[in-house]
């Protein structure tokens, strides 16, 4: 079969003036959690403005709510290696680290490389002594990665800085697909349309992005290569083709077609080569469809006993009876699961209120994660720490995170209009 | 009730407003083996549903058939009996007006997940397409489409703007 591959309308990468603040403001309440004080020092060589490395990788750092980065602005010259740093100083301010650094960037091709320590006050023993490099246009993204080593050292936490997230923005009947790095900045439209997005999903290698538009009137899946703009229709038969999830081989997809009546799950070749296969058979609607990470199982929303529920079936035994994981509320929804699958987010009804549910899948125990009121689209950070998920507040849809255990809350606002379906993709 | 036919030759008029006019849409059932096709790309807006004769019973005049709008409550999609008499009218009409063509378009309130709201909204446009092709109107006649929350009437985030927002649209074509 032949597919057609069309540029994206409305496709738009914007090469964003280094100096442009993040679209969105960021706001951290900690409750309780342990923050590690540390002086992340001005990188030698640093430019002043676009290239503050350091500041980026303060900024992470600050955001993770799992450390308290002290304020730096007054050291000048910045140390140019640790003989230079004012240890008594960071001592009487009780820091427990100091992030030492240095830049290069070559004036020519603009690759900057960046060489950093992270040295702890007490022993002055260097903990990690690395660098990163890439072009000019990932100076943002190479501070992501120091504060990610850093991160992981410090707490074991591994990564998450150094990714992506994307989400929808409305403005009216204005619908945009954005992506955008994990702290909001250098944010780049996908696609705007006067039609409503739905889903978008990040390829588990995080080149491309399924997601499901309304621009020919009714929802069809499409996919489209980040890079290139480049998309392509793999879900357009007659009725609903929505809620696209990759296998984690990012060569199929299940997909919810009305095609043969109501909601059902079907599985499709991101190529074309197959006809779609249906996954499961019920009375009731069946979507959000989710691949466990082992690819071994498939978690769903259905109603088939009333009002919606989270179910897993296992995928080589389709015809046996899925296993209902989500009790004590009339309608629990939107399944997704932390990447070492031991994890699971969903939405759930209580009384009025529509809350972020996390459940241990060891032992099926689940708690409420979230105090606002119309909770929708959790999903992970690359490391399962984080869960970000879109709410509303003063009748504005926002995105939000809650720390896994519960005790880190980051709001998220734009300036003007709605976020929400916002999906975290892997580490890059 | 005075059953008014209105009768649009509007294919002309439309033809000369579109730029691009489109093929009609293949039947049902060669669609349904159909592999995914290709989307063309929107450069220009895409012209809605062809349309060739429009055939409709006033809006907006008193009774069952002047209402086109069936409303539900949270998370349910069956008709109810305060909405039956609003079916059974626009039954009748589809059943004596045999051109007549109707698109149902399903809807919920903001709450809850977006996707499960796509599959309620289609449960909702299929109860009513049900009760339409029990009264005999022709398969052809009715077609659904689910909207979930994405198209509020009511962009109020409270109880009665939900409730506004959940229903299924009659739009008759043409109209």
């Amino acid at each position: 079969m032949k597919i057609r591959f069309l540029p994206a309308i409305g496709m738009l990468f914007l090469v964003l003036s280094p100096w442009a603040q993040a679209d969105m403001t960021l706001e951290v309440v900690t409750q309780g959690a342990q923050q590690t004080p540390i002086a992340v020092l001005p990188f030698a060589g640093d430019g002043v403005g676009p290239h503050d490395l350091s500041a980026v990788v303060a900024a992470d750092l600050k955001r993770s709510g799992l450390f308290d980065p002290l304020d730096t602005h007054g050291v000048n010259p910045a140390p140019a290696d640790v003989d230079t740093v004012h240890w008594e100083d960071w001592q009487a301010q009780h820091a427990n680290f100091v992030v030492v650094g240095n830049v290069q960037e070559d004036p020519a091709s603009h690759h900057v490389k960046a060489n950093f320590r992270l040295v702890e006050v007490v022993t002055r023993m260097a903990h990690l002594n690395l660098s990163f490099e890439g072009t000019g246009d990932q100076y943002r993204m190479v501070a992501h990665h120091i504060a990610d080593a850093i991160l992981e050292n410090i707490t074991g936490y591994t990564g998450m800085f150094s990714s992506r997230i994307a989400y929808i923005t409305q403005r009216g009947a204005a619908h945009s697909l954005k992506v955008a790095d994990s702290d909001g900045f250098n944010e780049q439209t996908m696609l705007n349309t006067n039609e409503p997005i739905m889903s978008p999903k990040w390829s588990p290698d995080g080149q491309r992005m399924a997601y499901v538009t309304f621009e020919l009137n009714r929802p069809m899946v499409v996919v489209q290569t980040l890079a290139t703009g480049t998309r392509k229709v793999v879900a357009r038969y007659k009725g609903s083709n929505s809620a696209p999830a990759w296998t984690p081989d990012g060569k199929h997809l299940a997909v919810v077609l009305t095609k043969d009546g109501h909601s059902q799950i079907y599985r499709i070749a991101v190529d074309g080569s197959d006809a779609p296969e249906r996954l499961l058979v019920s009375g009731g609607i069946d979507t959000e469809p989710y691949y466990s990470p082992d690819g071994q199982m498939l978690y769903f929303t259905s109603d088939r006993d009333g009002g919606p529920q989270i179910y897993r079936i296992a995928l080589d035994d389709l015809r046996g009876v899925p296993e209902r994981l989500s009790f004590g509320s009339t309608y629990a929804v939107s399944p997704r699961l932390s990447r070492d699958g031991k994890q699971l987010a969903y939405v759930q009804r209580d009384g009025g209120a529509f809350h972020v549910m996390l459940m241990d899948l060891a032992s099926k125990q689940a708690q409420v994660m979230t105090d606002t009121t119309l909770d929708e689209s959790p999903t992970f950070a690359p490391n399962g720490r984080y869960i970000l998920y879109s709410t509303q507040v003063g009748g504005r849809g926002v995105l939000a995170v809650v720390s896994t255990d519960g005790r880190i809350r980051q709001k998220l606002t734009t300036q003007t209009g709605d976020v929400y379906e916002p999906v975290w993709g892997p580490l890059q | 009730m005075k059953k008014t036919l209105l009768v649009l030759a509007v294919t002309s008029f439309l033809a000369a407003c579109s730029s691009t006019p489109e093929e009609k849409p293949a039947p049902v059932a060669a669609q349904k083996t159909e592999a995914p096709q290709a989307v063309v790309a929107p450069a220009a807006p895409l012209a809605k549903e062809p349309v060739t004769v429009s055939m409709y019973p006033p809006k907006g005049v008193g009774g069952a058939l002047g209402q086109r709008t069936i409303h539900y409550a949270f998370d349910k999609y069956t008709v109810t009996d305060e909405y039956k008499p609003v079916v059974d009218a626009h039954g009748d009409f589809l059943t004596s007006h045999g051109m007549a063509k109707v698109v149902l378009q399903g809807s919920c309130d903001e709450r809850g997940s977006r996707e499960y709201n796509l599959g309620l909204g289609q449960r909702r446009a299929d109860s009513v397409r049900k009760v339409l092709l029990a009264k005999g109107v022709k398969d052809s006649q009715v077609e659904t489409v689910s909207f979930g929350k994405e198209k509020p009437v009511n962009p109020g985030h409270n109880a009665a703007a939900w409730a506004e927002n959940r229903r299924t649209e009659i739009v008759y074509q043409g109209e």
